[in-house]
């Protein structure tokens, strides 16, 4: 266990004893402690998720109380950000772009520089080059040894995923997949959002580029799988799960720790499945509907003020040794 | 609002749901089990084809999700809806291949042999659909 862990630990008890003050600060609408937390949770808030040995810890916490994580130069430090739909214009967020800015720039503002920063889809809302363009540029801002991007539905409305081939597929393989090793951690950045039957679907090329791309790894290395559209069947009647997953999650199982990061569903999510953890992130655009809320994931508009608790940015952290990746949710500043 | 600290420890069982749960309304169903036996979206394939030249994109659905035509005639699709859709053939060399349609924008096309044309929405792509065109 590292030392973050340890510390989520105690943080927890200590929450519990001050349950009461905690109440007594937090209830606007005489919501309780857990209604609040659920209400903050749904809108995918500043909720910092920690995986400790096969529970998960879920904190609330301001963006200026984050626990910078332990002094460590060799450290893995990377960021997430999800489905930025430059582009979009409608009542849900009026302003992606200044939400997408505001995200670089808390980025740009962590502690220490992340050592890469990956975008794990729906950069663009409607695949226009004017949009790939806009989105490129201001990732180009980002401070951080390297801009990661795997695609998204709507990063391919209408050419299979050229034009974000133009813009990002440099160094890639087959439809825009690769894989990186990174200070003891194995990273595959996956695309299912190109042959699309209702549900993601990774294909049988990209399933054989796993087989090979792990061939040689021992089974201690810890795993991280990037792809937009969830691995695991969040709510498949509105497409948020993968019809083939199943092929590459079997090829992982002999991994002691693999994470699965992902997008799409524009809200906070984890779930865990015997060796996999599962991390749908949240947007910097605009949220949708809980899984079933509604008769379909429209764009949900939320009463002033309060759309900035739904978007966020996310900071994930691995000390060689320590088995699990830190994963932690932070609502825009 | 200020928050100091809250936190909760949650039994991996039950995190996701927590994690969904809304303030107040009906909770959400759980995330569904391993791929076998998912809920899938529209079921186009068991309905009868309504006989019909006109299909509205509404609500993140095609309506009629199956419809009926004579070999020749054009089927018109408009979308009603504040997001754009696309009407796209499934799988790899269909015919149909709109743009992407914004509000009020629509999509013809003429059909010019008999069979089934699946299709969905490449943004949406859990909005599927069938053109069943007979001679
Ligand atoms: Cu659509
Ligand atoms: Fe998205
Ligand atoms: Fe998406």
């Amino acid at each position: 266990m590292s030392a973050t862990e340890e510390n989520s630990a105690t943080e927890k008890d200590s929450a519990t004893e001050n349950s009461s003050a905690d109440e007594q600060d937090l209830g606007p609408e005489g919501m309780t402690r857990r209604q609040l937390l659920r209400h903050t949770a749904w809108f995918g808030s500043a909720v910092v998720l920690t995986v400790v040995g096969g529970e998960v810890i879920s904190h609330v916490a301001t963006p200026d109380a984050v626990a910078v994580p332990p002094e460590d130069p060799n450290a893995l430090r990377f960021a997430q950000i999800s489905d930025s739909h430059l582009g979009f214009k409608g009542a849900a967020n009026t302003a992606v772009e200044d939400s997408f800015a505001a995200a670089i720039r808390q980025i740009n503002a962590l502690p220490q520089r992340p050592d890469f920063v990956v975008h794990t889809g729906d950069l663009t809302h409607l695949s226009t080059p004017a949009q790939f363009d806009q989105v490129k540029q201001m990732m180009g801002e980002l401070r951080t040894g390297k801009v990661l991007t795997v695609p998204g539905e709507h990063d391919s409305v209408d050419d299979t995923g050229q034009k974000y081939r133009q813009a990002f597929g440099a160094g890639s393989r087959g439809d825009g997949w690769y894989s990186f090793d990174l200070r003891g951690v194995h990273f595959i950045a996956l695309v299912n959002t190109l042959s699309l039957e209702k549900l993601g679907h990774l294909g049988a090329d990209q399933i054989e580029f796993v087989r090979t791309d792990v061939a040689g790894l021992s089974s201690d290395t810890p795993i991280v799988v990037f792809s937009h559209i969830p691995l695991f069947a969040m709510y498949p009647a509105w497409g948020w799960g993968t019809d083939d997953a199943a092929a590459v999650l079997n090829l992982l199982r002999r991994f002691a720790s693999v994470t699965c990061l992902n997008g799409h569903v524009h809200q906070l999510f984890t779930k865990t499945e015997g060796n996999v953890t599962f991390h749908s992130a949240t947007t910097t655009a605009y949220p949708l509907p809980p899984p079933g809320q509604g008769t379909a994931p429209a764009p949900v508009t939320l009463p002033a003020g309060k759309l900035k608790d739904a978007l966020g940015i996310r900071e994930v952290t691995y000390r060689k040794g320590s088995g699990l990746l830190a994963v932690k949710d932070v609502r825009l500043a | 609002m200020r928050i100091s600290l809250v936190a909760q420890r949650i039994p991996i069982a039950t995190a996701g749901l927590a994690l969904l749960a809304a303030c107040g309304t009906t909770a959400p169903p759980a995330a569904g089990p391993p791929m076998s036996g998912m809920p899938m979206g529209t079921a186009a394939a068991d309905t009868a084809p309504v006989t019909t030249d006109a299909v509205s994109i509404e609500d993140f659905a095609f309506a009629p999700a199956r419809v009926s035509v004579k070999v020749g005639a054009t089927i018109t699709w408009t979308n009603s809806d504040q997001e754009p859709h696309t009407v796209t053939s499934s799988g790899t060399g269909g015919p149909l291949k709109s743009t992407t349609m914004n509000t009020g924008d629509t999509y013809r096309y003429t059909f010019t042999s008999p069979g089934e044309y699946e299709y969905l929405c490449t943004i949406h792509p859990f909005m599927t659909a069938t053109v069943v065109v007979t001679a």
